[in-house]
């Protein structure tokens, strides 16, 4: 992790915070798919999402991080509206979202999307300023000053000068290029929030970094807020000021980064950060074992339990927690800005709280 | 067939006058998008080709009463002998009642075209309807949209296993007889399969991330259809135009041969018809035989060129190419 840390921006942590109430927030979200007779799949509900608390405050940029499956991008369109939670609600500026077609045109000129495949996130037979100015026409017709701001949006995106790029198509341009153009598409409005599912994962290391250090000059410059689900935890480790680990559609910990991933208390987060190269973490890589998660069988008690290394060593046994783990399954966390881990074995109480002494020695396996 | 929405490869480039109102920007916007339409459409070789011998056809067929006398179509004012060869009076020989020919395919092309165009326009513009709004909320309706979809789809499915003919008879035994009604049979029936195609794209092109981008930008319904949906399904649509156009002209003769139609009008299939029943085939008068079904493939190669051409400016990766 040291050398993610050295290409840190030093701007991200002094971005424009502000104390108000959360401008986007999840209050136990659910979001459930009837899974019907697929073949090979069997029946049964696939709980995508199940039960997530989750703020994100202006001028904040939050990471949601998870393997694949764990319900990532399902609760990022869930926030945007276009997953209708089956439980909970989603909160703008502390009203709940509606859903009928009006008050969602209202709510969507002020979140954006960014999709994780800018070469499929754009129309093929529209060319850049259509798909810039995409958005506009949605929602206010043709404007009069449409040009000057589709040019605003396309060089506050880095694409500089716009002109050039007004009659070019999306397969005249290069990966990064496309997914400067979907982020243009969506400053175009003047969003507060975007929500931004896997941003950089279809792109390579070096426009990565230059789209990564693009979404922080938004934030610092327009004061935007951002949600961010990756499964790339250096990404989030450079882009993010708080981590929320999701694992098997619920939050298992939450807090700022350096909390989350110097120190992890879950063992879930544990295992996730032991096997990137050059982690730190003295007890080697752990690979988790058992099955891959499956959101149509929820284990009972701890939903981690079957794969815990914790639990699998003993560790949960010394601590007198092993039969919770089985049989309890833990609070769903509270989403502000506290240091929470939903494990009985980390945490000191159901709130989630760490323990006083901080977070349990190295787990020997 | 370009709508309005369709592309603008020429985006405004002038800075806007403020003094313009939002309806003028618009209306530059479309006019533009237009002329930029026709530039690109211009530099499509055989696209030029089949459209001149559309607009050539389309001119004499309009322009046949100024040169060819009426009378001369009819069986007793018929100016030559029976099946008379080709010669410089009659370029193209004349039928089994003394008609010339080059009279009659002319003459036919008046009603064949017609009916060839409406009908085509009537079941495409249906098909399209049908299979883009069956499509689309089949995909992102809900509930409600999938019910719309499937009682949509089983309409289709049920003009689908009906008979093309025994329907367009039924049609127009009970309508008032006339080349009106032969389109609209030949329209109505015809569409199912184009319902279908249209459906199946609309299905694969919801599908794409750029339509959820749409949705997530506020989009509602109409403009996924017809900003994203409609465009990417042109292709298809186009290629069914140009192969409905040749169908409708036969359907017509069928139709016509059958006794449905109208039988003094002259259509190319009206005289493929007639030509069969004088047993033209067995007696080896090509030139009664050869003209009106040379001009069924005239024109239905004309459509194809003019369906690629409009392709090729629709779909930019197939740009430069022709």
């Amino acid at each position: 992790m040291s050398a993610d840390t050295d290409s840190r921006q030093p701007s991200s942590r002094s971005g424009p915070q502000q104390v108000t109430g959360p401008i986007l927030r999840a209050d136990d979200v659910r979001v459930a798919f009837a899974a019907g007779f697929a073949p090979g799949g069997g029946r049964g509900t696939a709980r995508a999402v199940d039960g997530v608390n989750l703020d994100v405050a202006a001028g904040e940029i939050v990471a949601l991080v998870g393997e694949s499956g764990c319900g990532k991008t399902t609760l990022a369109r869930a926030l945007l509206g276009l997953e209708r939670p089956t439980g909970g609600r989603v909160l703008f500026e502390g009203a709940p979202l509606g859903y009928r077609s009006r008050d969602l045109r209202t709510y969507r000129r002020r979140v954006q999307l960014v999709q994780q495949d800018p070469m499929g996130s754009l129309n093929p037979r529209r060319t850049v300023y259509e798909s810039v100015v995409e958005g506009l026409r949605i929602h206010e017709g043709t404007a009069v000053d449409e040009t000057e701001r589709v040019s605003r949006a396309l060089s506050q995106a880095g694409l500089r000068p716009p002109e050039r790029f007004f009659t070019r198509y999306p397969h005249e341009l290069s990966g990064g290029q496309r997914q400067r153009v979907v982020i243009a598409g969506a400053l175009v409005l003047d969003p507060e929030v975007l929500v931004a599912d896997e941003p950089v994962a279809s792109l390579d290391a070096s426009v990565r970094g230059e789209i990564l250090r693009l979404l922080l000059e938004l934030r610092d410059e327009l004061g935007l807020s951002a949600l961010v689900a990756t499964h790339d935890l250096g990404l989030a480790w450079n882009i993010a000021d708080r981590v929320a680990v999701m694992y098997l559609g619920r939050v298992v910990e939450l807090g700022t980064v350096e909390e989350v991933l110097s120190a992890p208390a879950h063992p879930y987060t544990r295992a996730l950060l032991s096997v990137l190269p050059d982690s730190g973490m003295e007890e080697g890589p752990v690979v988790l074992s058992g099955e891959p998660p499956d959101p149509k069988q929820v284990p009972a008690g701890c939903r981690f339990h079957p794969r815990c290394p914790v639990l699998a060593s003993g560790e949960a046994e010394r601590a007198g927690v092993a039969d919770l783990c089985t049989t309890v399954d833990p609070e769903v966390l509270g989403g502000g800005a506290e240091r929470r881990v939903a494990c009985h074995w980390a945490a000191e109480d159901a709130t989630g709280r760490l323990r006083a002494d901080g977070p349990p020695g190295p787990v020997t396996v | 067939m370009n709508s309005p929405t369709g592309p603008a490869p020429a985006a405004p480039a002038a800075p806007p006058d403020p003094a313009l109102s939002s309806r003028a920007l618009a209306r530059r916007r479309r006019r533009e998008a237009l002329v930029g339409f026709a530039r690109e459409y211009a530099r499509n070789r055989a696209g030029l080709l089949g459209l001149g011998l559309l607009l050539a056809i389309g001119l004499l067929a309009v322009t046949a009463p100024l040169f060819i006398d009426q009378t001369h179509l009819t069986i007793t004012g018929a100016p030559g002998e029976s099946h008379e060869p080709p010669s410089w009076q009659f370029p193209l020989g004349t039928d089994n009642f003394g008609r010339s020919i080059l009279d009659l395919v002319i003459w036919g092309a008046r009603v064949s075209l017609t009916v060839g165009l409406l009908a085509t326009f009537v079941s495409v513009t249906l098909g399209t309807l049908v299979g883009v709004t069956a499509g689309h909320f089949g995909s992102s309706g809900g509930v409600g949209g999938r019910i719309v979809s499937t009682v949509l789809m089983r309409v289709t499915d049920w003009f689908l296993v009906l008979p093309t003919l025994v329907l367009a008879v039924a049609l127009a035994a009970v309508l008032p007889r006339g080349t009106g009604t032969i389109i609209i049979a030949i329209g109505l029936t015809v569409w199912p399969p184009t319902a279908r195609l249209v459906r199946a794209q609309t299905l694969a092109v919801e599908a794409r991330p750029f339509v959820e981008r749409a949705r997530a930008l506020g989009g509602g319904h109409a403009h996924v259809m017809g900003w994203h949906v409609l465009p990417n399904v042109m292709p298809v649509v186009l290629a069914q135009t140009t192969l409905l156009v040749a169908t409708s002209i036969i359907a017509e003769s069928t139709l016509a041969f059958l006794g449905m139609g109208d039988p003094t009008t002259i259509s190319w299939g009206g005289i493929l018809e007639a030509a069969r029943t004088a047993g033209a085939i067995s007696a080896g008068i090509w030139w009664y035989i050869v003209p009106p079904g040379l001009a069924i493939a005239v024109v239905a190669l004309s459509f194809t060129l003019c369906g690629r051409a409009v392709e090729s400016v629709i779909n930019p990766r197939l740009k430069g190419q022709s």
